[in-house]
């Protein structure tokens, strides 16, 4: 058992970069499946902005992605293919019952993110060790990843307040 | 997961393996750190009113810390369900023990929103073999 938060070596690195990766490919698929789910009335009547917000998060995840999937690559790993993972999504998915679940399903999304992104960022910060990819890159680009999505958490709390 | 879950998740184990109250000596070999942090901790814990502790016998959980020890053990779960059934970890009890700190309950959450983890979980996990005596490593997925 580890005690602390620190991440010792390339191999604990990446594996939760790896993590990352799977809950962006959540995040991106829960957004299209949030899309399809709806009945085409309640589709066409979803506010222009709530289908806005869920197209931007499955692209914002899709990069997101690839930034950590570039930094895998440096360590000489692989990522779970995004098809593999919006099969399980699929396998497991219950439409929320309106937009309203929609929408706070796409906050817990944005905060679970967020919260990943910075505990990944303290465990690094705490650890002395040396990386196989350059340190000052890796935080850099995780500490883009974590202000979007905290902005991300903005914007659908800005949304739900507006719609209160 | 913070460190009080992990010492509320080991004193649940502990009591499961002992049958009884878990005992300093077996805690520090679960949590591998020094009998006396261990100590420490469960002073701390007994003072929040999560832990009762008795003097030779050890420490058993309060409802109120089982409950949290419950939610602490099912997080763990998740993390080693995801790590054998969609990375195909071989090695997956070992990274979970080496992730438990860095991953979030609310990380888990999302995590198990891809995964089958059966309705009794947590308690089909054996804490002799530190996994669920359900878990089928390797189905689907993969990253290694």
């Amino acid at each position: 058992m580890s005690l602390g938060q620190r991440v010792s070596s390339d191999h604990q690195l990446t594996r939760l970069l790896q993590i990352g990766v799977v809950l962006e490919e959540v995040v991106e698929s829960r957004a299209a499946h949030h899309l399809d789910s709806l009945p085409p009335a309640e589709r066409d009547a979803l506010d222009e902005e709530v289908r806005e917000l869920l197209e931007e998060a499955a692209a914002e995840s899709a990069d997101h992605r690839e930034r950590l999937e570039a930094l895998i690559d440096e360590l000489d790993a692989d990522t779970v293919s995004y098809e593999e993972i919006n099969a399980l999504v699929d396998a497991r998915y219950g439409p929320p019952e309106d937009t309203d679940g929609v929408l706070y399903d796409q906050l817990a999304n944005e905060e679970t993110a967020y919260k990943f992104y910075d505990d990944l960022i303290e465990a690094i910060e705490a650890s002395e060790g040396e990386f196989a990819i350059d340190r000052d890159r890796l935080l850099e680009t995780l500490y883009d990843i974590r202000e979007e999505e905290k902005e991300g958490v903005e914007e659908v709390t800005e949304i739900m307040e507006r719609r209160a | 997961m913070n460190t009080a879950d992990q010492y509320l998740k080991a004193i649940y184990l502990a009591q499961r393996i002992e049958d009884g109250p878990a005992s300093t000596g077996t805690l520090a070999d679960i949590l591998e750190v020094s009998p006396a942090s261990v100590n420490e901790m469960v002073g701390k814990l007994e003072d929040r009113g999560l832990v009762d502790h008795e003097k030779y016998k050890g420490a058993s959980l309060t409802e109120e810390g089982l409950e949290r020890a419950h939610d602490a053990l099912q997080t763990y779960c998740i993390i080693e369900r995801f790590l054998a059934n969609v990375l195909e970890v071989e090695e997956f009890r070992e990274e979970a023990r080496a992730l438990e700190s860095v991953i979030d309950d609310t990380v888990a959450e999302r995590l198990d929103t891809i995964i089958d983890r059966p309705g009794e979980c947590p308690d089909c996990f054996d804490p002799e073999r530190d996994y669920c005596e359900r878990l089928e490593a390797g189905t689907d997925g993969g990253a290694d």
